[in-house]
């Protein structure tokens, strides 16, 4: 049956496809394959410390200019490269000039790779390093369009442009909810600029690496971009309520919202009556938080009775905490009043229990991921074994005692009617 | 099925054989009846791992992935598990040459994304300084084919691993780390087949799935969903999922009936030994 609906799909598809064909100008198919395209903006740190000739024996910024040479190479054709500079251009000590140096060397658009290579290859060693205002610039650049986001930063110093920490740059570009992901990579780092960093990529849920090696930063940056290629589905933006009456509706997909600590977030699901809906919800660390923590999810019903809940904890550190429930509405019973179309709204509660030392920012609030799926129900068991059915050697040895009993007494009752039948 | 079986031991010769040879039919299915879980046919097994539940990579059972990160990274892995599996995770993890002391640990969550106990397998474990590599290992509980709402036995569906580092020192974040992961799992078999399915496994975003299949059938005009949109899960074992209905207890139960009508046979013929007459009358 599966098979039969595929291909049933697969022919509509095609169908659908050579009708889009002939319909359509080729400009608009053009149009809608840009606007789903995955974007990747490389920030390159091209500061003075980029001199520095401790990477493989040559200076970092030959071991970047190496890398990126072979990321150009590689870059899948459907990604959309850009490249940024941070400290490229101001050589003086003014650090206010200093701290707004960053220009786009390379526009985020289809990669011409020599035109690119080229534009590397001018690159010297400069300036400042202002991170936190570079990131800005960069997710600008990133703008508009639907598919997957990535900035890769690449960077052998911690920003010198306090007091606008990267970090929090980081986390409010994640809260404007454009579903941009901050990778970066520290050339020969040290302590303060890990933790930078690694804050910088947890905010937005990146990852961090540390490069000692020309060919590590050339992987690890291809690896980057590699990724940014695969599809992903977009979450939709939705924001709960403070209680179940005022909640937003939601159907089966995927949402993101935000949720502050120890704050209460609602949503409203519909199910039939013979439906099953599934919610899980996850809730992410992008800021240091206290080692122990939790999220509970609780389906309510519209009067506050709570049917069922899905529980989640853990210690230690973490990049999300999750947990799900399954609610299965029975059918509706014959006696009942059938002619009331009988949907129930089921309200969602997620809450957290993150906690963070005073002085982590409270807003914007943790990132919350949300999926709802409504299915048919299950069918119920009516017996704990698959149809009521025996098994193992006990069940043999009763079915073959009671045989046999019964075999004895039904020749038993033969012989006496026998010996009845014999007197008669 | 109890009235079946008393039905025939009350010694209906007919029927006694009749089941007797359908118990005997059913016998070879014994062989083959636990299907072990296929290692991948050839495929080439995925070498990077996701960063979290929305990106993570799919792998099939039997199949070795690895993954090159960073300490400090989330990896992330999705595999299918269907009812009556034991499945056991099993993770690799190399370390640099110098590292500090590092906790790494791996976690296993269902398609509700809660996370699943473990019954055996050291799911953390601390690496030394100058340690290799660290091996963790995570079974699960059998899956089960239902399960009561307010439970979260393991069910069908897609399960996500978590590997990751949970104490790391800054001194050791962001260096390279290789990983290599493993799933394998035990046909637990009848043992373990309980009543009652779900209508759809736990796969998330399958709803949406089915909707979207379901447009593209009813309405031509819609754009070839299939291949351009991302989905959350697209999980499914080699054979698709069972469709639940047979286990062994099939098996047993119909050996339990065929015995049942031999011995009731044998119990007859022991009451008419001696004492039978000779001439009786046929038919009784």
């Amino acid at each position: 049956m599966i098979t039969r609906q595929r291909l049933a799909v697969g022919a509509c598809a095609l169908f659908a496809a050579l009708a889009a064909g002939i319909a359509v100008p080729a400009g608009a198919v053009a149009d809608e394959t840009t606007a789903l395209a995955p974007k990747v903006n490389l920030l390159l740190d091209v500061s003075g410390s980029m001199r520095a000739k401790d990477i493989d024996g040559q200076s970092r910024m030959a071991a970047a200019k190496q890398a990126f040479n072979e990321v150009l190479d590689a870059t899948p054709e459907e990604v959309q490269l850009g490249i940024r500079t941070l400290g490229a251009n101001y050589p003086g000590d003014d650090r206010k000039e200093g701290c707004k140096d960053t220009a786009q060397l390379y526009p985020v658009g289809p990669l011409d790779r020599t035109e690119a290579k080229t534009a590397v290859a001018t690159l010297t060693p400069t300036g400042w390093t202002p991170i936190g205002p570079a990131l800005l610039k960069a997710a600008d650049d990133l703008d508009g369009g639907e598919g997957t986001k990535r900035i890769v930063l690449i960077s052998d110093g911690e920003d010198t442009c306090a007091p606008l920490d990267p970090c929090e740059v980081a986390r409010e570009i994640a809260a404007k909810g454009i579903g941009l992901t901050i990778d970066t990579l520290g050339l020969v780092p040290n302590t303060k600029m890990r933790q930078q960093l690694s804050c910088i990529a947890e905010a937005t849920g990146g990852t961090y690496t540390s490069v000692e090696h020309t060919d590590e930063l050339a992987d690890k940056v291809n690896q980057l971009v590699v990724r940014a290629a695969d599809p992903v589905v977009t979450p939709v933006a939705v924001e709960g309520a403070a209680g179940c009456t005022n909640a937003p509706a939601v159907k089966s997909g995927l949402y993101t919202d935000r949720e502050e600590f120890g704050q209460q977030r609602w949503y409203k699901v519909e199910v039939q009556p013979g439906q099953e809906v599934r919610a899980s919800v996850s809730v992410s660390a992008d800021r240091a938080v206290n080692p122990d923590y939790g999220v509970l999810l609780r389906a309510v019903t519209v009067h506050g009775r709570e049917i069922v809940r899905g529980e989640g904890n853990g210690t230690g550190r973490t990049d999300v905490i999750s947990t799900g429930l399954r609610y299965a509405k029975a059918e509706a019973d014959d006696d009942d009043d059938a002619e009331k179309p009988a949907a129930e709204t089921v309200c969602l509660q997620v809450t957290n229990s993150f906690s963070a030392a005073s002085g982590v920012a409270a807003t914007p609030g943790l990132p919350l991921e949300l999926t709802v799926d409504v299915v048919d129900g299950p069918s119920q068991a009516s017996d704990v074994a698959s149809f009521g059915l025996g098994r193992g050697w006990w069940l043999l040895g009763a079915l073959v005692l009671v045989g046999f009993l019964t075999g004895v007494l039904w020749g038993w009752i033969s012989r006496w009617r026998v010996a009845v039948w014999r007197t008669n | 099925m109890r009235a079946f079986t008393s039905q025939l031991a009350r010694g209906t010769r007919v029927l006694g054989s009749a089941v007797l040879m359908l118990g005997l039919a059913a016998v070879p299915a014994v062989a083959d009846e636990t299907p072990s879980p296929s290692p991948s046919d050839g495929g080439s097994a995925p070498t990077s791992a996701g960063t979290s539940f929305r990106t993570a990579t799919e792998i099939d059972q039997g199949e070795q992935a690895t993954a090159s990160g960073s300490a400090g990274d989330y990896l992330y892995w999705s595999f299918p598990a269907d009812a009556g599996q034991r499945p056991t995770v099993k993770a690799t993890v190399k370390l640099p040459d110098t590292h500090a002391s590092e906790a790494w640990q791996l976690d296993v969550y269902d398609g509700l994304r809660r996370r699943q106990a473990c019954q055996y397998g050291a799911q953390t474990r601390t690496a030394g300084p100058g340690t290799a590599s660290v091996e963790l290992a995570c079974t699960l509980r059998t899956v089960r084919a239902w399960s009561e709402q307010w439970a979260n036995d393991p069910l069908p569906g897609t399960y996500y691993v978590r590997l990751t580092a949970v104490n790391l020192p800054t001194s050791d974040l962001g260096l390279p780390v290789e990983a290599e992961l493993r799933v394998d799992s035990k046909d637990i078999g009848g043992s373990a087949a309980v009543d009652g399915s779900l209508a759809e496994p736990l796969v998330p975003g399958i709803a949406v799935k089915s909707e979207d299949s379901e447009q593209s059938e009813n309405s031509e005009d819609t754009e070839d969903s299939s291949t351009t949109t991302a989905v959350l899960s697209s999980i499914e074992p080699d054979g698709g999922w069972s469709s639940g209905w047979w286990s062994d207890r099939w098996v047993w139960t119909a050996i339990g009936g065929a015995l049942a009508a031999l011995a009731g046979v044998g119990g007859y013929a022991l009451t008419r030994g001696s004492g039978r007459p000779r001439q009786g009358p046929p038919g009784v």
